[in-house]
């Protein structure tokens, strides 16, 4: 009862104010801005040479309008946005005409996800498991471990995806150069398609990986280094305490929960990562959807884009949240 | 001065701090060379194209006639000033925001921060892409460029502020300062400020290094700075979208790649080891989130 009352319902009250918070940011940004879209998309089409006559751009406007949901007052318009928004619906996208954008999304969600989940637990294992080791034990050769983290921690995913496209698809040809699977093939379950996709998501895959693995090592490294120097381990090994209980029971436990909390706000960074990766590998997850519809100035698949990207790193966040008391006991009580 | 001498040789002793330091320089020096440049940074077919790394020309020449080199200086240049003025714009509001909210707390505090929390959770990538999309051409100068960045960098930082001020508000000689009738602003000035000092120092740097990396993001979209002028990001994109990879250009991608990873490692390698001599606690800092 404690626990719901004195954790769980601040944590979803917390999660309810910041998704919408952030979706009405969405709503209104680009509302705020001097532009028109509809205006500009007519300007575009004129510069690329369409006559449209007078009495016609009139009505084009008002479909255009329509479609975009620019209709009516900012209020009513905001109103309209939500409840597009509840029934999941966007609107049709301009780029793919009569699809609409939730389909879209939906078809390119699965990829993302895929490719996402895999990579972000998988680095952060590996991290937790090599920064742990080489923060407790501080041998002389990992050292070089550590400055091999400091060169590629600071670069920015584009950067790094650039240099894994360039070396692995380039220079020494072993991966493909884009796409999720080869051209023509259709997704199935049969061996071909799978081993496909494995070697098409691999080089995204390694990017988002050594980013990942880089930056969640240090901490790790960091954590146990400053576990190990507190004074409860100190004490537990003047008791007599083995080795392996210590660093089970005592380092362990504690260097878990930063951890787990850097999981979640790491969640972000490594999404948008994701997104500039699948842009660069032309990988056909949301991130390429979004580079395609920034390209054709589709209004609607972006704002969809938008939408769920900040309802799914707030999920994440909660989610990370709502199972933190399990490794937490402290935290449930509070 | 002998103090400033004192905390250099210390600060040297960090090899980080060193390479980190000479990195910085040369491309500092780099970036004053554009002023020398014998050739025009944005017109094109200046010089023969194609030409592999040469004494004539140290890094080769472009698709468009174009010496690599002397663009690159541009480019190291244009890019460190969009990240100044990020850093510079952003540090105001990150400073503002967390000594405020630190110092005054109460309602004001939850609201601030709320506001900052929301913008931590956007997708900053995708919306910095969607306003400067519908800017274009607002966002192609650099102050506009700059001010765009910083308004999505500070939530992060002022936190950090924050916390600093929140830990410094309780200590005596602030209690000392406000009971012997102190004005805020002074306290904030003189008492509160000096301590956040060093944060704002390194998060400048941290923020300069993110400017950089999101210029370079953005250009490659084609979007924020005007695509002829050289900063490290167009240079990159021309030279993607010209295919220089395939017409075996290699010099043309590899220098502003190589310029860019040099340039991210001297910011992360210096805000570090200043971060760790000014606070060896703060070695926590570097856990922060990754933007």
């Amino acid at each position: 009862m404690n626990f719901i009352k004195g954790y769980l319902i601040p944590r979803l009250l917390q999660y309810f104010i910041v998704t919408f918070l952030g979706l009405s940011a969405i709503f209104f940004l680009p509302r705020l801005l001097p532009t028109d879209p509809v205006k500009q998309q007519l300007q575009q089409y004129q510069t690329f040479g369409v006559y449209i006559p007078p009495e016609q751009q009139e009505e084009m406007m008002r479909t255009l309008r329509q479609l975009y949901g620019l209709e009516g007052t900012l209020w009513e318009q905001y109103l309209d946005f939500w409840k597009r928004l509840l029934t999941g619906d966007f609107g049709p996208s301009f780029s793919r005409f009569p699809v609409s954008v939730s389909k879209v999304i939906s078809q390119a969600l699965p990829w993302t996800v895929g490719l996402l989940s895999l990579t972000t637990i998988l680095s952060w294992i590996i991290a937790v498991i090599v920064g742990g080791i080489v923060g407790y034990y501080r041998k002389r050769w990992m050292e070089a471990l550590d400055v091999v983290v400091m060169i590629i921690r600071p670069i920015p995913y584009y950067v790094m995806a650039l240099i894994c496209l360039i070396l692995f698809a380039y220079v020494f040809p072993i991966f493909p150069l884009s796409g999720g699977i080869g051209i023509g093939q259709k997704l199935s379950f049969d061996l071909e398609t799978i081993l496909s996709i494995v070697k098409h998501g691999t080089l995204p895959a390694l990017t988002l990986m050594i980013v990942g693995i880089a930056w969640q090592f240090q901490s790790m490294k960091l954590i146990v280094q400053i576990v190990k120097s507190e004074d409860h381990v100190w004490y537990a090994k003047t008791a007599g305490v083995t080795e392996k209980m210590i660093v089970r029971n005592h380092v362990i436990r504690n260097a878990m929960l930063p951890m787990i909390t850097q999981l979640g706000l790491q969640f972000g960074g490594i999404f948008s990562g994701a997104l500039i990766t699948e842009m660069v590998f032309a990988y056909p997850g949301i991130g390429w959807i979004l580079y395609d519809a920034i390209m054709k100035a589709d209004y609607n698949l972006i704002m969809g884009v938008m939408c769920i990207s900040t309802i799914a790193i707030t999920t994440s966040i909660l989610l990370l949240d709502l199972i933190y008391p399990l490794f937490d006991p402290r935290v449930r009580y509070r | 001065m002998k103090q400033i001498v004192r905390v250099f040789r210390d600060l040297f002793r960090d090899y980080r701090f060193t390479v980190a330091f000479i990195a910085l320089l040369f491309l500092l020096v780099l970036s004053l060379l554009s002023y020398v440049s014998p050739y025009d940074p944005v017109s094109i077919y200046q010089v023969p194209r194609g030409l592999p790394p040469s004494f004539e020309h140290p890094f080769g020449t472009n698709w468009l006639g174009q010496d690599v080199f002397w663009r690159l200086t541009f480019a190291v240049r244009n890019s460190l000033l969009i990240a100044v003025i990020t850093a510079f714009f952003s540090r105001i509001i990150a400073i503002i925001v967390g000594i405020v909210s630190g110092y005054k707390g109460g309602a004001l505090d939850q609201v601030l921060m709320t506001i900052g929390d929301t913008t931590m959770v956007l997708p900053i990538l995708i919306v910095l892409i969607v306003i400067s999309m519908i800017l274009k051409d607002w966002a192609r100068s650099f102050v506009n460029l700059g001010l765009l960045l910083a308004f999505f960098s500070w939530a992060w930082d002022a936190r950090v502020i924050r916390s600093q001020v929140l830990s410094v508000r309780e200590r005596d000689f602030v209690r000392v300062a406000v009971l012997s009738g102190m004005s805020t602003m002074k306290i904030v000035g003189k008492q509160l400020l000096p301590h956040v000092l060093p944060v704002i120092f390194t998060t400048f740097i941290n923020n300069m290094s993110w400017a950089i990396g999101m210029e370079i993001t953005l250009a490659y979209l084609g979007l924020g700075i005007d695509p002829t002028v050289p900063t490290l990001g167009t240079m990159l994109q021309r030279a993607i979208t010209r295919q220089a990879l395939f017409l075996g250009l290699w010099w043309w991608l590899a220098a502003p790649i190589v310029t860019a990873i040099l340039l991210f490692i001297a910011l992360y390698w210096l805000s570090v080891s200043i971060s760790e001599y000014l606070d060896p606690r703060a070695r926590f800092q570097r856990v922060g989130v990754g933007k």
